[in-house]
C-alpha cells in the first residue's frame, strides 16, 4: 500500500493511499466535527459537517473530509473564520429540518460553532422530528432485522418511516439508537416516534 | 409485499424507490388524468393561470382526484413543447396554446 | 427494401447506393412532422387526410409519405414539406390538405396562404433559409430532421448514416478517435461543458472491465425539448456517435437513460436499435469488424435530479436517483462500479459530423473556448419561439432579436433565463454578451442545457427567483441538509418578500444560505441554485429594494402588493368580468362600469386577461391605499 504525505493545518501527516481525509485525521489526533459518519460505514456525505478547505497546487476548494482520498501534497485547512461560519450556516440549517430540540451531537455542535437555535425555526414544517435524515439508523437497521425503517419521499417530502407489516421485525436491539446524531433515538425509543408509511402516504393527498 | 419477495429486494426499498419518483402515484388516478406544465416557458406564459383555472372548475387541487372519479389532476415540470405554451396533456393527448377561456372546450371532450 | 447484414465497409456503400437509386424513381414526398409539437398541434389529423386522399386517388405509388422530426419552429406547427422543392408549409390544417397534393403534383405554384412569411418585409419565403428564424442558424445537427423518417433506418444511410462509424470501425485506432475528438474542441452538451475527449480518455485509462456508455436524455430543465427533437427525430445520429465513442473508449455496452415524459422519444428510439440490429449495425461484430456493443434503453420515472450523472446510474441500477458525493467520478467507478462515460444526446450526435468533416472543420465554427453549435431553445416572451442551432458566440441580441423577432407583443425586453434552474438571469445590459460556455459563467450564469426563456415588463425578478427555487425544492433529492432546508428558507425568505413582508436582513440571511448550498452541498443542484437568486439580486437590485422599503412590486406581479380595479371611463359594462368571476366579486348595473369588492377579490387576473377593453387595471397596493380602494 503506498503512502501519502500531505498536510493538515501545517502538520505533515502520512496516511495509507485510498484512506479519506477524515480517516487520515482521526488517525493523526485531528478533530474534525461529523454527525452522519460511522467508522464501519461507507461515508454517506449528506451532513456536509466535515466541510474543510483544501489546495492542490494553485487550486483551492471546500470538500468534505469523509468522502475525499487523500492526495500526495495536499493542504488541508480544518478551521478558518470561513470554515466555521460555513459549519454555523450548516447546522442552522439543519435544524430547520429537526426543529430546535436537539440533544446529542447536533446540540454539542451547535454549541461549539455558536449556531442561533432559533435564527429558522419559523421555516420548514409544523411538525419537526428532530431528525436530520442522516439514515444511520435505517441502515443499521437493515443490518439487523432487514429493515422495520426506511426512507420514503424525496427532498423536502422525506421522512423516516417504520413499515407496519414488518414491525415486529423491530428487535429493540438498539442499534439504531447508538449511531443518532441528533438523540432523536435513545435507549427508551425513537421520540418523536417514527411515522408508519400509511401516515406518510395518507398526508400527502 | 409481492413485489419484495419477487425481486427480493428489501420491502422498504420498494416503498423507497415508489416514493422518489413522481410517475409512480399510490393513490388511485381518475378517468382522466390532466397533466398542466408549470415550466419557466409555459409559466412565463401563463400557465400559473390555467393551474388555477382547472383547479377552481373541478373543486380539486393538484394530485387530487374530482369527486365523481372523473378527472385527477397533476402539475408536471416540462413536457418539452415549450414553443406552445401553456400545454395541457390529458390522457396523452396535447393541448397548446392553452388559457383559462379554452378549459371548457377542452374538458368537454373528455367524460 | 429487404434488410440483410453489413458485414464490411463497401457493403454499407453499396447498400446506400442502392436505396438512393430507390428512392428518385419516387415523383413527390410529403414529410410531415411527427414530433411531439406538431402532434399537440394535430399533425396525426394531417397524416391520416394524407393517407386516405392519397388511396381515394390512387396515387400511393407516386406519392411518398414521410414522418419526419421537428424543425424546431415548433410554434408554427404542424409543418408539412413537399419535395422535390423542399417547399414548407406552416400551421397546416387537415382541410388544406387537398390542394397541397394537386399542386405538388402538378408542380405548380406553392400555397402562398401556407409559406412562412418574413415579418420585416412582409414577403412569403418557399425555403426555410428565406426567414429570419432560419436564416441565421447552421442546423449541422437538426438539418437531417427535415429529410429522414426516424422509424425508418435507409433514410438515415441514404443520407450518409453510419459512414462515420464504419470509417472509425475500420480505419482508426481507438486512441487516433479520442485524439481527433479532443482536437475538435467538442466540450459536453448537457451543461457543465467539461471537455468530451478528455472524459472519453479518462474512462478508457481507467481500470475495469467491462466498461459503459451513457446517453443521457433527461432533459429536465423547464423549457428545454434539443435532446427530445434529436431523439425523436433521428436516434440514428445519436446511435452511431454512441458506438463511436463506444469504441474508442472500449466500452461494450450501453444504456440509453430517456425521462418518463417523452413516450415518442422512447419509442422511436427502440424502433432504431431493433432496425440497426437487423443491418449487423449495432449488436455483436459489428459490420463484420469485430467491435461488439450492446444497448439498454432505460425510462426515467420523474425525477429531475436524477438527470445528474452519478444519480443516473443509481436510478438506472433500480435505485432511488439520488448523487453520490462525486470526489470519484463515474469514468473510474459508474454502472457495477465500472468505469462509465455519460455524454449529453447533443454531445454523442456532433461525434458523427467530427469524425466525417475533421477536427480541424469542427474547430473552424463556434469560438475559440467553444467550437461548433449548439441548439438552444428559445422560448417565453419571444415572437419567433424554437429550438435554434446556431454557432456558439452569436450574441444575446441577435438571438432574441434578430432569429427570434424580437418581445412578443410589443412589450419592453427583461431579461434572458439561461441556463434552466442551474442557470441565471441576464439583463439587458449583457444582450451584446457571445454565448459560450465561458462568457456565460463569467456572467454569473451557465450554459447549462441551452435553454433560453425571454422574460418581459410584467416578469418580477423576485418572483422569478422563488419560481427557480421552488422548482428545485420540489426536485431535490433531499440527501444533504445545506440544499434541502437551504432551499426551505429561500424558498420562505423569498415569499416574504413577495408578500411585503421583506426586512433588510433577509439579504443577510440569503447571503449566508447562498454561500453555504454553493461550496458544501453533494451536487450541482444544489450548488447552482443560487444562481437564478443572485443573478436576480445583484442585477435587479432596484426591484429587490422596492419590495424590501417600499412593498411594491414594480411589475405589477406579486398578488399581495397589487389590486385590481376598474377604470369607470373605459368600462364598457359588457359583464365578461362580471360572469366570470370565481368569487362574485365584481358587480354592477347594466350598462353601467362595474365594479370589484376588494375583499372579495383573490386577484386571480382572469378579469384582467378577459377584458376587451382594456379596462381592468392593477395598481400597485400602496398606491391603493392612497385613493382609497383599500383600507
Amino acid at each position: 500500500m503506498k503512502t501519502i504525505e500531505f498536510e493538515i493545518d501545517e502538520k505533515k501527516v502520512r496516511a495509507r493511499e485510498g484512506m479519506t481525509i477524515l480517516e487520515a485525521a482521526k488517525q493523526s489526533g485531528v478533530n474534525i466535527p461529523t454527525l452522519c459518519y460511522h467508522e464501519n460505514l461507507d461515508h454517506l456525505g449528506c451532513c456536509r459537517i466535515c466541510s474543510v478547505y483544501i489546495e492542490k497546487g494553485k487550486r483551492g476548494s471546500i470538500v468534505t473530509a469523509c468522502s475525499y482520498p487523500v492526495e500526495e501534497g495536499l493542504k488541508v485547512t480544518t478551521r478558518s473564520q470561513k470554515i466555521d461560519r460555513l459549519r454555523k450556516t450548516i447546522i442552522e440549517l439543519a435544524i430547520v429540518g429537526s426543529g430546535p430540540n436537539i440533544k446529542a451531537d447536533l446540540y454539542r455542535l451547535s454549541k461549539e460553532y455558536n449556531a442561533d437555535l432559533n435564527r429558522f425555526s419559523s421555516i420548514g414544517e409544523e411538525t419537526k422530528y428532530n431528525c436530520i435524515l442522516c439514515g444511520l439508523c435505517t441502515i443499521k437497521c437493515i443490518e439487523a432485522t432487514g429493515g422495520a425503517i426506511g426512507f420514503v419521499g424525496r427532498g423536502v417530502d422525506k421522512k423516516i418511516v417504520s413499515f407496519p407489516e414488518t414491525s415486529q421485525t423491530c428487535i429493540t436491539c438498539n442499534y439504531c439508537n447508538n449511531v443518532c446524531p441528533t438523540g432523536r433515538i435513545s435507549l427508551k425509543g425513537a421520540d418523536p416516534p417514527f411515522p408508519t408509511v400509511n401516515d406518510f402516504l395518507s398526508g400527502r393527498s | 409485499m409481492e413485489v419484495s419477495k419477487q425481486l427480493e429486494i428489501p420491502y422498504g426499498q420498494v416503498y423507497q424507490v415508489a416514493t422518489f419518483y413522481k410517475a409512480f402515484s399510490t393513490s388511485p388516478r381518475g378517468r382522466h388524468h390532466i397533466r398542466v406544465c408549470n415550466g419557466t416557458s409555459c409559466n412565463v406564459r401563463g400557465s400559473q393561470a390555467v393551474i388555477e383555472g382547472l383547479e377552481r372548475r373541478l373543486g380539486i387541487g393538484a394530485l387530487e382526484t374530482t369527486v365523481d372519479g372523473r378527472f385527477s389532476l397533476e402539475t408536471v415540470n416540462c413536457v418539452g413543447c415549450c414553443a406552445m405554451g401553456p400545454m395541457v396533456a390529458i390522457d396523452g393527448e396535447y393541448f397548446g396554446k392553452m388559457d383559462v377561456k379554452g378549459l371548457d372546450t377542452v374538458l368537454e371532450k373528455f367524460k | 427494401m429487404m434488410s440483410r447484414e453489413i458485414t464490411g465497409p463497401n457493403m454499407l456503400e453499396e447498400l446506400r447506393k442502392e436505396i438512393q437509386e430507390e428512392s428518385v424513381s419516387q415523383k413527390v414526398t410529403i414529410s410531415v412532422c411527427s414530433s411531439t409539437g406538431c402532434v399537440a398541434l394535430g399533425s396525426q389529423s394531417l397524416l391520416k387526410m394524407l393517407k386516405e386522399q392519397l388511396s381515394n386517388q390512387g396515387l400511393e405509388e407516386i406519392v411518398e409519405i414521410k414522418e419526419t422530426g421537428c424543425l424546431g419552429f415548433c410554434e408554427k406547427g404542424p409543418r408539412l414539406t413537399v419535395y422535390p422543392g423542399g417547399i414548407s408549409y406552416f400551421q397546416v390544417s387537415p382541410e388544406d390538405i387537398d390542394e397541397i397534393v394537386t399542386r405538388s403534383l402538378e408542380h405548380g405554384q406553392p400555397l402562398e396562404r401556407l409559406l412562412l412569411r418574413d415579418p420585416e418585409t412582409g414577403k412569403t419565403a418557399e425555403r426555410l433559409e428565406d426567414i429570419p428564424f432560419y436564416k441565421y442558424q447552421r442546423r449541422l445537427l437538426l438539418s437531417d430532421n427535415e429529410r429522414v423518417d426516424p422509424k425508418k433506418i435507409e433514410d438515415y444511410i441514404s443520407i450518409g448514416g453510419y459512414s462515420a462509424l464504419s470509417r472509425v470501425l475500420f480505419h482508426m485506432k481507438p486512441e487516433q478517435v479520442i485524439q481527433e475528438v479532443k482536437k475538435s474542441g467538442l466540450r459536453g452538451r448537457g451543461g457543465s461543458g467539461f471537455p468530451t475527449g478528455r472524459k472519453w480518455e479518462a474512462t478508457r485509462d481507467a481500470p475495469g472491465d467491462p466498461k459503459y456508455v451513457i446517453v443521457n436524455c433527461d432533459e429536465g430543465d423547464p423549457g428545454s425539448f434539443m435532446d427530445r427533437s434529436l431523439m425523436e427525430g433521428n436516434p440514428h445520429k445519436v446511435l452511431e456517435g454512441m458506438m463511436i465513442g463506444a469504441y474508442a473508449i472500449g466500452a461494450s455496452k450501453g444504456y440509453i437513460y430517456i425521462r418518463e415524459e417523452y413516450p415518442i422519444a422512447f419509442a422511436n428510439v427502440k424502433t432504431a436499435i431493433a432496425q440497426a440490429k437487423e443491418y449487423g449495425l449495432i449488436g455483436s461484430n459489428v459490420m463484420g469488424s469485430g467491435f461488439s456493443f450492446d444497448v439498454k434503453v432505460h425510462s426515467g420515472a420523474g425525477a429531475f435530479v436524477s438527470g445528474e450523472s452519478s444519480a443516473l446510474v443509481e436510478a438506472i441500477e433500480g435505485r432511488v436517483g439520488e448523487p453520490r458525493p462525486k470526489y470519484i467520478h463515474i469514468s473510474e467507478r459508474g454502472i457495477d462500479g465500472k468505469p462509465t462515460c455519460l455524454n449529453n444526446v447533443k454531445t454523442w450526435a456532433n461525434v458523427p459530423i467530427i469524425i466525417l468533416n475533421s477536427a480541424e472543420w469542427y474547430k473552424s465554427v463556434g469560438t475559440e473556448s467553444s467550437s461548433g453549435t449548439n441548439i438552444f431553445s428559445l422560448v417565453g416572451n419571444v415572437n419567433n419561439t424554437g429550438l435554434v442551432e446556431v454557432p456558439m458566440g452569436i450574441t444575446l441580441r441577435d438571438m432574441v432579436y434578430k432569429i427570434g423577432g424580437g418581445v412578443r407583443g410589443g412589450k419592453r425586453f427583461k431579461a434572458v433565463q439561461i441556463g434552466g434552474p442551474s442557470g441565471g438571469f441576464i439583463p439587458e445590459q449583457f444582450l451584446d454578451l457571445k454565448v459560450d460556455f465561458d462568457s456565460l459563467s463569467e456572467a454569473g450564469s451557465m450554459m447549462g442545457s441551452g435553454g433560453m426563456v425571454v422574460m418581459n415588463e410584467d416578469a418580477c425578478m423576485v418572483d422569478a427567483a422563488k419560481y427557480f427555487v421552488d422548482f428545485l425544492l420540489e426536485e431535490s433529492c433531499g440527501k444533504c441538509i445545506p440544499c434541502r432546508e437551504g432551499l426551505k428558507v429561500l424558498s420562505a425568505t423569498l415569499g416574504r418578500i413577495c408578500e411585503g413582508m421583506g426586512k433588510h436582513s433577509d439579504l443577510e440571511i440569503i447571503r449566508d444560505v447562498t454561500e453555504a448550498m454553493e461550496t458544501t452541498s453533494l451536487c450541482s443542484l444544489g450548488k447552482t441554485a443560487i444562481n437564478p437568486v443572485l443573478t436576480s439580486m445583484n442585477y435587479f437590485k432596484d426591484e429587490w429594494e422596492a419590495h424590501i422599503e417600499e412593498k411594491v412590486c414594480p411589475a405589477k406581479h406579486c398578488r399581495a402588493l397589487i389590486e385590481y380595479s376598474i377604470d369607470e371611463k373605459s368600462c364598457k359594462a359588457c359583464l365578461q368580468c362580471t360572469m366570470n368571476c370565481s368569487t362574485a366579486a365584481i358587480s354592477g348595473e347594466k350598462r353601467k362600469p362595474q365594479r370589484i369588492d376588494q375583499s372579495k377579490c383573490i386577484k386571480c387576473g382572469t378579469c384582467y386577461d378577459l377584458c376587451p377593453s382594456n379596462a381592468v387595471v392593477k395598481i400597485s397596493r400602496g398606491a391603493a391605499k392612497q385613493i382609497g380602494l383599500v383600507d
